[in-house]
């Protein structure tokens, strides 16, 4: 019988990754996969925080149609730079390079990432990036829209510049980032594992790096275009030089639509881990939720011009984009179902990181499926750039991958921590942010019904009291947030010790110690049991 | 094993590790291209005439002297990397300078091409005599993409001289071979790009 | 069809249904957003249940069942479900290709946006900011562009929505719509007074548009055309009588089947009469010399549109083949 591999590197250490060094420098420059997942953590966090804040804003400019506290200038930057903050400083890094950091070498058996050092400089040009995103508020601010569509961008009054060179650099940081991944999971999987044996959530890290690193690059050529078209005066999307506006869209939509499944991907690899954990109970079919995930990053790259229905595309382009998204829909709803049939026959325990799961089951089939009626032609010719795309795509981005990301927290807090939070607490949590986001973006879906545009300073009459009803919503959407945020720094200061397992789980990151040693592992690892080995009786 | 690699499991690991990030990183840069050579396309069927015209009026003799230095030095690297596999580090070493000096002319001559459109009149952005004199439609689009798509592959091509460069002075061993081939396949990969650039700007 | 009842409507935050595609709109929308309720609602419901009845109690049992979907029944219920999304997106394709077609004869509107307004010149030459006239019943086209940046024409009572683009004419078919006054928004992002961009479709009905009609004071935009096409020396190579000149003649031009010297033959509309006066050398009529100059940046906006409105009045003029008027 052959010895159980031992992961390459794996120390007799078996002190705490926290522990190993405490002085700022040795987090400063740590190549600890671990330690980087948090810096990342805390960044993105904050980035959160701060385009929240925008959104309080917007909201309470909407409490009256006139103006209400800023002025159409300010607005109108608020809500670009809301966009810009939200998707490429926190949605897009957030659960990869937070999570995904922390787990994958967990999950695959190793003891870190392919490069390291690598790793730790794409925290740092994450860093770089988002300063310049930030001081670019301090130059004046974008007033665009986070879609900077041309010739508006070439022509507004705002500095363009140093916004575009932030978000430029914070895509090099993704790139670098997800060529990490793609070769730690190729070539760095513990001996015995294959690839149909790798927990769900590395697959999802994996789809997500591959569409990063094919996508992101065509954002940095439009945004560079969009950069010299402004402050140089190249006119490359000016109709009086030759320029066609409408190409800047394909090429903008061509990234930024598998964007939106780098967003939404990783979420999806949480709820495939929190539901067997919490279901005591195998996937109802691992296969579909692996095919399902490479489906949707293959075809989600066929679809941008369901962006661009009204924009002047020809009929036969509008009519292909709108099948292809039909398609892509399908992977979502085998997912979903997926996701469904675990929970037959399992034996379920109402933990917090399930309960956020249940949100997302309600929030995301329903913003999924208002995702399928926009992209009906004729019903999206109404609804395009209204207030029912503004719901349908914060149900998901917020609905599905932010509570996604609260049921992450909750999960891998006591792996990352050691410790429990507090229950009760963080039911209150988990009861206000579901609440609270059902009242701020549910009447959008009617608002937008009405024909309210977005990116609207004003109000038109008679849709105030929609607007209104909005507001409140994320007044306690934002109390929820501030519950969450009390449990986490409560638990992480007080929270009871938690053991190496205190789910039962069965998947990798769970066999070894909670907080994990600097090299994750200390012995060898048995990959026969496999991470959702939920028929065998004891966890190993 | 050093201490920064021993979470690979042997050097073959590493090796391996190291090939498929320049893969990756290519298959990136690949799209980076595909992006500008999108507009490059989309544009030329929307103005053929523009630029046909731009094409004709372009210093093709310079481009097209430009296609055989990197042909050139694609070749010289890829002879330096078999130089080193066969053991012959004195060779491999003055090829791949050879190969950085090829970069250095690339952009020498880029640079004078650029001064020769500035002294027509060419500026991007459709300013400049040239389009006074030649109010042909499209035409701007022309030369800022031509300005847009070489200026792209310059950074490259300067980056490449930086990486040629480094390699040359610090040449792997036996052991590290893997580390020369990430730095030819990306030189390989630039001259592929501008095999590209040159029949859309130069030539018909 | 379904009919939405106003009930419904008024649920969903709907405007009035002032055209039939409107209707036929809110029909296909009714099915989907039924089918989308539905939908959750049955995810929501089997994920209660399911909790319920396999809730861990206290005497847990150490392992559960492996149970794995059958291969079939995964791939039926997945093509079910894609064949009903598929079966939106047809109806859906339908309904959007039908606002893009509009019949013979239909009334014409020349819009124009421009950073912060909306300017209609109507085929009888007069223009109007803000507010577009039409008569009740009768479906009418608009021939749309903007003067600077991308703006959106958007009818919510009509359900119909276009982007305008600086240097392009884009056409939108609007079907008969019942009187009444009908905002109009402005749906893409340009600038500080975005939501200032505000509009009004007003439908009058035949008595109140023939009033409206009778107020006429311009010769017609077709006149303005003439002016147009005189003054930039079109004229001299471009007949309007048929006579075959350096240029085609602008009789029956309109709407014909165009051969060109590369040998494709193309239709003479909007997209190709003004990609013509910019880029003549480009779309070549056959039989002709390469020798018109190109109009690039000399016209605006209106004058183009009454150049298209004059080649328009011509269209049912017979070429008199050669013979001297």
């Amino acid at each position: 019988m052959t010895a159980l591999p031992i992961p390459p590197g794996a120390a007799h250490d078996e002190r705490s990754f926290w522990t190993t060094a405490t002085t700022i420098k040795s987090w400063l420059v740590t190549t600890d996969h671990k330690r980087i997942g948090i810096l990342y953590f805390v960044a993105t966090t904050s980035m959160l925080f701060l385009g929240g804040i925008f959104a309080i804003i917007i909201r309470l400019e909407h409490l009256t149609p006139g103006p209400t506290i800023v002025s159409a200038e300010t607005y109108n930057r608020l809500f670009t730079l809301h966009g810009v903050i939200m998707v490429w400083l926190y949605m897009i890094p957030s659960i990869p390079a937070g999570f995904g950091n922390f787990l994958v070498p967990l999950q695959i058996g190793a003891t870190e990432v392919a490069f390291p050092r690598l790793n730790l400089a794409s925290f740092y040009v994450y860093v770089i990036g988002a300063a310049v995103v930030i001081g670019s508020l301090f130059a004046g601010g974008v007033d665009t829209g986070w879609t900077f569509y041309a010739p508006y961008s070439a022509r507004t009054p705002a500095t363009v510049l140093p916004t575009l060179i932030g978000i430029f650099i914070v895509g090099c940081s993704t790139i670098l980032g997800g060529i990490n991944f793609i070769v730690t999971i190729h070539t760095m999987r513990l001996r015995g594992l294959g690839w149909m044996r790798m927990p769900l959530f590395t697959w999802t890290i994996y789809a997500t790096s591959i569409i990063q690193i094919l996508a992101t690059p065509v954002l940095g050529i439009a945004l560079t275009v969009i950069g010299l078209d402004h402050t140089f005066d190249w006119g490359l999307f000016d109709p009086a030089r030759g320029g066609d506006p409408v190409l800047f869209q394909h090429l903008f939509w061509f990234y930024s639509h598998p964007a939106v499944y780098i967003m939404i991907l990783p979420a999806m690899g949480v709820v495939s881990e929190v539901i067997p954990t919490f279901a005591h109970k195998n996937p109802y079919s691992y296969r579909a939720i692996v095919y399902s995930t490479l489906g949707i990053a293959f075809v989600g790259f066929l679809t941008w011009g369901h962006h661009m229905f009204v924009a002047g595309i020809s009929r036969f382009d509008a009519a292909a984009f709108g099948l292809l998204s039909m398609l892509v829909a399908i992977f979502s709803a085998i997912k979903v179902f997926t996701w469904v049939g675990t929970l037959f026959r399992g034996s379920i325990e109402l933990a917090v990181p399930l309960l956020y799961v249940f949100s997302f089951f309600f929030l995301f089939t329903f913003g999924g499926m208002t995702g399928v009626a926009v992209a009906t032609m004729s019903l999206d010719v109404h609804w395009h750039d209204t207030y029912f795309v503004v719901a349908h795509f914060h149900f998901i981005m917020v609905g599905a991958t932010f509570t996604a990301f609260l049921s992450a927290i909750h999960y891998w807090f006591p792996k990352v921590t050691g410790r429990l939070y507090a229950r009760k607490p963080a039911l209150v949590g988990w009861a206000l942010v579901t609440l609270g986001f059902l009242v701020t973006f549910t009447p959008q879906f009617l608002l937008g019904n009405g024909g309210m545009p977005r990116r609207y300073y004003d109000d038109p009459v008679g849709f105030s009291v929609l607007h209104v009803i909005s507001t409140m919503g994320s007044w306690l959407l934002t109390l929820g947030m501030f519950v969450v945020l009390g449990v986490i720094v409560h638990g992480v200061a007080r929270g009871a010790k938690a053991g190496p397992n205190p789910w039962h789980s069965r998947s990798f990151e769970w066999r070894t110690a909670s907080p994990p040693p600097k090299r994750n592992f200390v012995g060898p690892i048995d990959f026969n049991i496999g991470a959702y080995a939920y028929d065998v009786a004891d966890e190993p | 094993m050093s201490a920064d690699s021993d979470h690979f499991e042997s050097v073959a690991q590493r090796a391996q590790a190291v090939r498929l990030a320049l893969g990756v990183f290519l298959a990136s840069e690949t799209l980076l291209f595909t992006a500008i050579l999108a507009l490059v396309v989309g544009y030329r069927a929307t103005w053929p005439e523009a630029f046909a015209f731009g094409v004709h009026h372009n210093t093709k003799v310079l481009g097209s002297i430009n296609t055989v230095v990197l042909l050139t030095s694609s070749t010289s690297l890829a002879v330096a990397l078999e130089m080193l596999r066969t053991g012959r580090r004195r060779v491999a070493t003055a090829l791949t300078l050879f190969t950085a000096a090829c970069g250095v002319a690339f952009l020498a001559i880029k640079i004078t091409e650029y001064e020769h459109h500035f002294a027509e009149g060419i500026y991007p952005g459709g300013r400049g005599a040239f389009f006074v004199a030649h109010p042909i439609a499209g035409l701007p689009a022309f030369w800022t993409l031509y300005f847009l798509a070489t200026g792209f592959h310059g950074v490259h091509v300067l980056a490449g001289v930086g990486a040629v460069g480094y390699r040359a002075i610090r040449m792997p061993d036996a052991t590290e071979i893997h580390r020369f081939e990430a730095t030819a396949l990306y030189w390989h990969f630039v001259d592929l790009v501008w095999l590209f650039l040159w029949p859309l700007f130069y030539l018909a | 069809m379904i009919v939405l009842p106003d009930l419904a409507r008024h649920a969903l935050g709907l405007p009035v249904e002032a055209t039939p595609t409107a209707a036929s709109v809110d029909s296909l929308h009714a099915a989907v957003i039924t089918t989308t309720l539905v939908g959750t609602a049955c995810v929501a419901a089997v994920t209660f249940v399911f909790v319920l009845r396999y809730r861990r109690t206290r005497e847990a049992p150490a392992a559960t069942p492996r149970i794995v979907a059958s291969g079939f029944r995964e791939w039926l219920t997945a093509s079910a479900v894609l064949a009903l999304f598929v079966g939106f997106w047809a109806v859906g394709y339908v309904q959007y290709t039908s606002i893009e077609r509009p019949p013979s004869g239909t009334l014409v509107v020349y819009v124009t946006a421009k950073q912060w307004m909306w300017q209609f010149t109507y085929a009888d030459g007069r223009s109007s900011e803000d507010v577009l006239v039409v008569r009740a019943g009768t479906p009418f086209e608009l021939v749309m562009t903007s003067r600077d940046v991308i703006h959106s024409f958007f009818v919510p009572s009509f359900r119909i929505k276009q982007d305008t683009i600086p240097g392009r004419w884009v056409t939108l078919y609007v079907d008969a719509a019942a009187p009444g006054s009908y905002p109009i928004y402005c749906a893409e992002f340009c600038g500080v007074a975005h939501s200032h961009m505000l509009g009004e479709v007003r439908v009058l009905d035949e008595a109140d548009y023939a009033v409206w009609e009778r107020e006429a004071t311009h010769d017609g935009y077709a006149a303005r055309g003439r002016e147009v096409a005189a003054s930039h020396g079109c004229l001299s190579c471009h007949a309007l009588d048929g006579q075959k000149r350096a240029g085609p003649s602008f009789a029956g031009l309109y709407g014909s089947r165009v051969p060109l010297d590369d040998g494709r033959v193309v239709i003479a509309d909007e997209a190709y009469l003004t990609h013509s006066i910019v880029d003549p050398l480009a779309d070549r009529v056959a039989g002709y010399p390469a020798m018109m100059p190109s109009y690039h940046g000399q016209l605006s906006a209106e004058e183009t549109g009454a150049l298209l409105e004059l080649i328009r009045s011509l269209r049912d003029t017979l070429p008199t083949q050669g013979r001297v008027p």
